[in-house]
């Protein structure tokens, strides 16, 4: 029994407003709820019954002004840091290291009432589709063990497609957020690049990295959306933009609206139950009175390989800072500096890290820099105006969110190009800088979710979440 | 274009990135990034004669933050995370350079 929507962070949040629960009861169900299904899924790495704990009291006692999360649970993605406790990225690089600051949407979840319980597994450094990369991992998809939950913040997708927490954030670099929720069967949303401040977030690729919500209903993402946005003096990247109230564009009406099915790229390869759900859900999106036409985005065809390139070239350049120097781990008994240097990496870095710094190394090196990091930045340009044309006819992009449902534990780990290609209809929004939503659609026959993405027009996040809300409407 | 055969001297890309590969890491990632560039190959058939590189999809220029002096951590907090250091000092610790 993964969730309902009676579990809704907006319904926990309404019954301690109401009285009819306390914030602390409210948290001690969760890890409850935790200690019954973590040990089989695997969804945190740590869990912070005693400092959660104490928070919820602490608001129970409280009589000032109620934030709209007040005494809601959330779990974090172990990739963001909170002040004094264990952040390991996934990695034994960060096996033991505390951080000695919030990351800025840690601060504004917990001023907005939120209670953060832990922190969940994912791929080492993001770098990876299943959890299967991370040092302490993997986690396990709750609507079938055996499957992967997706990645790389496959643990966020868990923890709330089992009821364990009814929000948690993730962070999205090439599919990170969607991709797992799609999986995992939740409401996954990755922002505008700069909506979201990226102070505090342990980077993998700087220009595509943005930290968004998991949800069990497309309006509590808003909801969690509506707290985390907005400007922020620590991240220069973060828009001056002031966010528009998210929540408050769910109207449930799309009479009128345009989508656009990129048919081209989607003949790429979709599993046939993945397409039919699709099909469906376009009907479905008709049958609400949007208006469905076929568009080209004729370079996204290639946005796999142009964003393994982009995104190993900056990973390459972020993971130089870890050396065993400041923090972090440090190999014993080298012989002087730079043997500690390179031992320190070789250790602490996992394979898919190692194997995606020396991509991102070889791209930038002299002789292939053009070649190669230069090309894949000018393609970058062509996949950035296709979507620019789309949306001159269009309001939202439609595809599935991923080619199939969850693959099993183990079946690509030997063969990183094939996990790649999970990312092939995530990656194109981040390289454009686009927000885009994975909201459920619909079952395979074994019972595995498939997830509908919807890519919207930057800044426009309020469009994509009213479509998945209409749509998700017809489905509960 | 340059670079079709991908071609890769893993050992001089390791030390670029200051990895000490195993001898088995070597022959994988030997194997392993000649298929990836390959698969990349696709990206360097497409024409982009006058197109600029997209470093970064942000929506202009970067926001700039008052140039004003505020607390930053205390050198005693961030020490603490480091392999070695000396507190009294308020130095990190390495091993010998030369």
């Amino acid at each position: 029994m993964p969730h309902s929507s009676a579990h809704s962070a907006r319904a926990l949040r309404d019954a301690i407003a109401n009285g009819q629960l306390t914030a602390e009861a409210a948290c001690q169900a969760a890890l409850d709820r935790i200690a019954a299904r973590d040990p089989e899924l695997h969804a945190f790495h740590t869990v912070f019954a005693e400092r959660a704990l104490e928070r919820a009291r602490a608001l129970d006692r409280s009589t000032g002004p109620r934030g709209p999360l007040h005494g809601v649970p959330i779990a974090l993605k172990d990739n963001i840091t909170v002040a004094g406790t264990v952040t390991t990225a996934g990695s034994k690089m960060l096996a033991t290291y505390r951080p000695p600051y919030d990351a800025t949407v840690v601060e504004r979840l917990e001023a907005a009432g939120a209670i953060v319980i832990g922190k969940t597994i994912c791929d080492e450094f993001s770098m990876g589709s299943s959890t299967e990369n991370c040092a302490f991992g993997p986690s396990r998809n709750p609507w079938n063990p055996d499957r992967a939950p997706g990645g790389s913040s496959g643990g966020s997708a868990v923890a709330v497609a089992a009821g364990m927490t009814p929000l948690a954030l993730g962070s999205d670099t090439g599919g990170s957020i969607r991709q797992p929720a799609a999986f995992c069967g939740v409401v996954g949303l990755k922002p505008t690049y700069g909506r979201v401040s990226r102070y505090g977030l342990i980077a993998y690729a700087s220009s595509l990295d943005q930290i968004g919500p998991f949800a069990t209903t497309v309006r509590d993402a808003a909801l969690c959306l509506d707290v985390i946005s907005g400007p922020d003096p620590k991240d220069s990247t973060a828009a001056a933009v002031e966010p528009p109230k998210f929540e408050a564009a769910l109207t449930g009406d799309i009479a009128g609206l345009r989508v656009g099915v990129p048919r081209g790229w989607l003949r790429e390869g979709v599993d046939t139950e993945v397409m039919a759900r699709f099909e469906e859900s376009l009907a479905t999106l008709e049958r609400l009175g949007a208006v469905v036409s076929e568009i080209e985005l004729p370079h996204s065809r290639v946005a796999v390989p142009v964003y393994y390139l982009v995104a190993t070239a900056e990973a390459s350049a972020n993971l130089a800072r870890f050396d065993g120097v400041r923090y972090g781990y440090r190999a014993p008994d080298a012989r002087d500096l730079g043997e500690m240097y390179d031992r320190t990496r070789d250790q602490g870095f996992g394979p898919e890290v190692k194997r995606r710094i020396m991509l991102g190394t070889y791209v930038l090196s002299a002789g292939y820099y053009d070649a190669y990091y230069v090309k894949a930045q000018q393609v970058r340009t062509l996949i950035r105006r296709d979507f620019d044309e789309a949306f001159a006819d269009v309001d939202v992009v439609a595809t599935p969110t991923t080619p199939t449902a969850a693959f099993p534990l183990g079946a690509l780990r030997d063969d990183p190009l094939k996990m790649y290609l999970a990312d092939t209809f995530t990656v194109s929004a981040p390289l454009a800088g686009l927000p885009a939503i994975s909201v459920p659609c619909g079952w395979t026959d074994d019972r595995l979710p498939v997830g509908l993405q919807l890519t919207g027009r930057a800044w426009d996040e309020a469009t994509i979440l009213r479509v998945a809300d209409a749509f998700e409407r017809t489905r509960h | 274009m340059a670079a079709t055969r991908p071609d890769i001297d893993v050992s001089r890309v390791a030390a670029l990135a200051r990895l000490e590969l195993t001898p088995e890491e070597t022959a994988l990632f030997t194997r392993q990034l000649s298929e990836i560039l390959a698969y990349a190959e696709a990206v360097q058939q497409i024409d982009t004669t006058g197109v600029p590189p997209t470093a970064h999809a942000g929506a202009g220029e970067p926001i700039w933050r008052d140039d004003v002096v505020v607390p930053s951590l205390d050198r005693a907090v961030v020490l603490k995370e480091a392999p070695e250091a000396s507190l009294s000092a308020g130095l990190f610790k390495v091993p010998k350079v030369l």
